[in-house]
């Protein structure tokens, strides 16, 4: 018993390495939002499209939808763009915010690739996308049909990360009430 | 030689480090912007994440060090300055974080497998038992004595 109790010790580094070896695995840029359950910060930005009413959060709400973080300036922005112009096909109801850009940039670049939101504001200072707490494009976040904030998606949306995750939970918050 | 090696160890006795404030940033009373500076050194850049937003070149960090000074203009204490931007980006962007049920691993784990430590050794320490002295047997008297009065080994 006396000996087993020496190896107590190795055990309790053993127990943390293996936690550090998985510890490894996060993505540390991957913070957790502060939002999730929280309803979306009131906004009301400028269009990006000419002649356009620009996006605010009244436009919220009533159905599960997007809201997809982008800038002509980011670069992961031109890979999930195919997809959401899928999506957009689809009949998802994905929005935009064009952060920390120019709005003419911001409409330039979904003028020439092509424009999957339903609507689409400016926000040049940066302010809507902080009070979310984005900290960098693309972010995506899935509102429920309360206009809360159900999850963030930070980076690029992949197919998979729509298969496995988007699509999913905006299948079962169009079955809620 | 020597003037290059003075000059070297003068330029390295003014080296302080630079914070990445630029002028334009900073509030023209010198105490709201010391309180800023302050707390701003103590908030982490959520995009280049070992810095502070005192510290950091990234245009996010200037948007949060403008709104930091924001706040405090408004009037509002340290507290609610850095609760506003906790409230949006979490408690990871404290580089000193609070003591709470999720952080006191954090805090004290350390202190704990020290004191773990020490008290193991301190039992072990004390457990220990001199060792006993026992008289040789006749044929051990025998052999030593045989040793020690010839030059050869066995």
């Amino acid at each position: 018993m006396r000996r087993l109790l020496f190896l107590a010790p190795v055990a309790v580094l053993v127990l943390v390495l293996v936690g550090f070896f998985f510890g490894l695995k996060r993505d540390p840029s991957l913070l957790p939002s502060m939002m999730i359950g929280k309803a979306v910060p009131a906004f009301s930005l400028p269009p990006v499209r000419p002649e356009d009413r620009g996006f605010a959060t009244t436009d919220l709400g009533g159905e599960p939808m997007l809201i997809n973080y982008y800038a002509s300036w980011c670069a992961a922005c031109r890979i999930e763009h195919p997809l959401l112009m899928q999506l957009r096909e689809q009949g998802v109801m994905l929005h935009g915010i064009d952060w920390k850009d120019k709005p003419e940039l911001g409409y330039k670049w979904i003028s020439e690739r092509g424009d999957p939101y339903v609507r689409v504001g400016s926000d040049e200072s940066g302010r809507a996308g902080i009070d979310m707490g984005v900290s960098a494009v693309p972010e995506t976040f899935v509102i429920d049909r309360q206009g809360r904030v159900r999850y963030r998606h930070v980076g690029a949306v992949t197919r998979e990360v729509w298969e496995t995750t988007l699509q999913p939970l905006m299948v079962k918050l169009r079955s809620e009430s | 030689m020597r003037r290059a090696l003075l000059m070297a160890l003068a330029m390295m006795a003014f080296a302080t480090p630079v914070a990445a404030v630029n002028p334009d940033e900073q509030l023209a009373d010198p105490a709201l912007e010391a309180r800023a500076h302050a707390l701003s050194q103590d908030l982490r850049c959520v995009v280049c994440q070992n810095q502070s937003i005192d510290d950091s070149d990234a245009a996010l960090a200037r948007d949060l060090r403008i709104i930091l000074r924001e706040r405090i203009s408004a009037g509002d204490t340290d507290q609610q300055a850095v609760g506003f931007l906790v409230a949006r980006y979490g408690s990871f962007v404290q580089l000193e974080p609070p003591v709470r049920l999720d952080t006191l691993a954090l805090w004290f784990g350390p202190l704990a497998i020290l004191l773990a430590g020490g008290l193991g050794a301190a039992i072990y320490i004390r457990g220990r038992k001199p060792a006993t002295v026992t008289a040789l047997s006749a044929d051990d008297e025998a052999e030593v004595s045989r040793l020690l009065n010839t030059d050869k080994a066995n």
